[in-house]
């Protein structure tokens, strides 16, 4: 018989945070990958909130087009703020 | 730069390899067999340490190791994940162990026939698990690295936890005592061959150190075992089995004695008191869940279809 | 002591449960599975403890509560006997596991109510692992029940042969009695029609069928056990009783 599906497993580790990835497991279906989330990544109160993604559901970016997705945003300088100039008498903006 | 040469700057430039990446074949290879066999032993190891769950002697102990034995089967989970990104499915490595053309650290072949055998695998074969470990948290391969840094967070308390029930043996009566002896007789040779054989048997070695999989050598990760047990033993008022164990000046290090290779990889081979019956109870344990994962898997393709029909 | 005996029920049928279930570490049907009978057996465990302390206080003679798991005999321990038996397969496990929890669940919802107030505050911490384990063994009764034609089968018979040790969870013994007229105990008498109602919904989502009225086999709640506890506790037991008074 061939495997259970995998899950990506995303965790909330406290309120206010972005959820996570830390792994993944097997299971049947998302009712089971939840249970199984609790159960494995969760035994040492790391969380308080779960997502469970099918791994296959997940489409993800080609490391081969790095270079046209990502390098264009090397030389926008002007998105930070250091790249504007103020007098040093303003303390803080 | 070719392919090849653009994965080495990668990794000289401890820029971590991610799965979809381009990688040579040898390397994805060596992973998926060094990752696997981790894998392996975390869930063959959990065998002779389970032996004790029902005889553990206090509540205490008994929690203890019950959820140290539960973490090698999470880590065993983590580190199959690993594997599976390198596009091997766990079912596929699980057939390996079960024919035996995979192995698995050989110390599992090695019986618990006391309690302070729980504490000696804690000390010396986490401890030594451990030195293995930690540097692999920082391995070129990325879910291999983020798989250790879990692992290694919550390997943290079993070595402390078999510490101190050997604490506690030596501490205790006079048979308590001599239980604890007897135990790290049994258990110190089998640990320091943990390490693998003597660096110039070890013909990978170098490769994997230049893909940063490995850090350091077996035989400076074996030297620094050895360091850090001599002082531990002394706590513990136990004697290590080697008569040769002593401070050495001028290299800074403790002189060890000589290995006995023929046991090693005799072990290796699957001569070892327990390689038959450990393969065979993980065999058993797979084949009697068969059903169980079927079962689980039908429910779930019946209720997808369910909800089909219903929207 | 009732009230003591009340509470060594308890803590014997935790700790009894708890050490079957973790005979499966290592042993599980898939990993993610090795791991959830683990958490229960740890939660188990872990009541166990608190429930045994609870008993060593109320007692006053000194005894900890590995004196209690670990220096009693096969007749003290008082635990009903549908926790002793064998783990059988996967099924067997979830089966008698899912009919306890259910018993479980309403028993230590009803608990927090006690007037001892540890006992109350014991079920309020527990009833949050208990409602965990009832939705796990649920689960897994309706997979293996409407699964595959083999896995219904099988989860049929474990229903079947581990019926008749369920009565025993909701009738009352002498010392359950006592405790339900001092405020302490739970009525297990009200217990009954919900374990039933709550037993019969889950069997019928898992297309199983629920088992006519039968004999109920009884009595480990007075002592009177299978021939299978003797074994487990000669296992558990044996450190403590080859090297009395060791400290481990």
């Amino acid at each position: 018989m061939k495997n259970w599906p995998l899950y990506e497993i995303f965790i909330r580790s406290k309120q206010g945070l972005h959820h996570k990835h830390v792994g993944s497991l097997h299971a049947t279906d998302s009712t089971m990958a939840m249970e199984n989330a609790r159960d494995v990544y969760t035994r040492r109160q790391e969380g308080v909130s779960i997502w469970v993604v099918e791994s296959k559901h997940i489409t993800a970016s080609n490391p081969d087009d790095s270079e046209e997705l990502f390098d264009p945003a090397a030389d926008k300088v002007y998105r930070h703020p250091t790249f504007y100039d103020l007098p040093d008498e303003l303390k803080h903006m | 730069m070719n392919l090849e040469e653009k994965f080495q700057s990668k990794v000289d430039q401890e820029i971590k390899i991610e799965p979809k990446d381009w990688m040579p074949d040898a390397y994805r290879k060596t992973l998926i067999r060094q990752i696997s066999q981790h894998a392996h032993s975390e869930i063959v190891g959990m065998l002779p340490e389970g032996n004790w769950i029902t005889r553990a002697p206090s509540l205490r102990r008994k929690v203890g190791l019950i959820a140290k034995v539960q973490d090698e089967a999470g880590h065993g989970l983590y580190l199959y994940a690993a594997a599976e990104t390198l596009g091997v499915e766990r079912n596929t490595l699980f057939e390996q162990l079960h024919d035996g053309s995979a192995k698995y650290s050989s110390i599992f072949n090695y019986p618990t026939l006391s309690w302070a055998d729980i504490g000696s695998i804690g000390w010396l074969v986490d401890g030594a698990a451990i030195m293995n470990q930690v540097p692999l948290c920082r391995c070129s391969f990325g879910p291999y690295a983020r798989a250790m840094v879990r692992v290694c967070k919550e390997e943290s308390f079993h070595q402390r936890q078999g510490f101190e029930i050997l604490l506690a043996l030596s501490k205790g009566t006079e048979a308590q005592k001599a239980m604890l002896q007897e135990s790290v007789n049994r258990w110190w040779w089998p640990s320091m061959m943990m390490f693998g054989p003597s660096d110039a048997d070890s013909p990978h070695t170098a490769r994997s150190m230049k893909w940063k999989i490995k850090r350091f050598t077996n035989d400076e990760l074996r030297q620094k075992f050895v360091d850090v047990c001599y002082e531990q033993a002394k706590v513990l008022n136990v004697t290590l089995p080697d008569p040769d164990i002593k401070w050495n000046e001028e290299r800074g290090h403790f002189d060890y004695g000589e290995i006995n290779w023929d046991e090693f990889w005799d072990v290796v081979k699957g001569n070892g008191p327990c390689n038959k019956q450990r393969i065979a109870t993980r065999v058993k344990a797979h084949e009697e869940g068969a059903w169980v994962r079927e079962a689980a898997m039908a429910y779930a393709e019946k209720q997808e279809q369910r909800k089909n029909k219903v929207a | 002591m009732t009230k003591l005996k009340y509470i060594l029920q308890l803590a014997d049928t935790a700790l009894i449960l708890g050490h079957r279930l973790s005979e499966w570490t290592g042993h599980g049907p898939i990993l993610e599975q090795d791991m959830a009978l683990t958490n229960i057996a740890l939660d188990l465990v872990g009541q166990a403890r608190s429930l045994y302390q609870h008993a060593a206080e109320v007692e006053g003679k000194g005894r900890t509560e590995d004196d209690l798991a670990y220096l009693r005999t096969t007749t003290d321990f008082l635990n009903p006997l549908i926790v002793e038996i064998p783990n059988g397969n996967f099924g067997d496990t979830i089966a008698r596991q899912f009919f306890f929890d259910v018993y479980n669940h309403t028993f230590y919802t009803e608990l927090q109510k006690s007037k001892d107030a540890t006992l109350s505050a014991i079920a309020e911490k527990s009833l949050k692992e208990v409602k965990y384990h009832l939705r796990y063994s649920s689960d897994w009764m309706r997979r293996l029940g409407d699964g595959t034609e083999e896995s219904h089968q099988k989860i049929q018979t474990a229903v079947d042969s581990i019926w008749m040790y369920t009565g025993e969870l909701t009738t009352m013994n002498e010392v359950e009695k006592e405790m339900l007229s001092e405020g302490i105990g739970v009525n297990l008498e009200s217990i009954k029609p919900i374990w039933t109602e709550k037993v019969k919904a889950v069997l019928a989502e898992a297309t199983l069928t629920m088992p006519e009225s039968t004999w109920m086999q009884s009595g480990g709640k007075d002592g009177k056990h299978t021939e299978h506890l003797g074994f487990i506790l000669a296992e558990m037991q044996h450190l403590q009783r080859t090297h009395p008074g060791a400290t481990w």
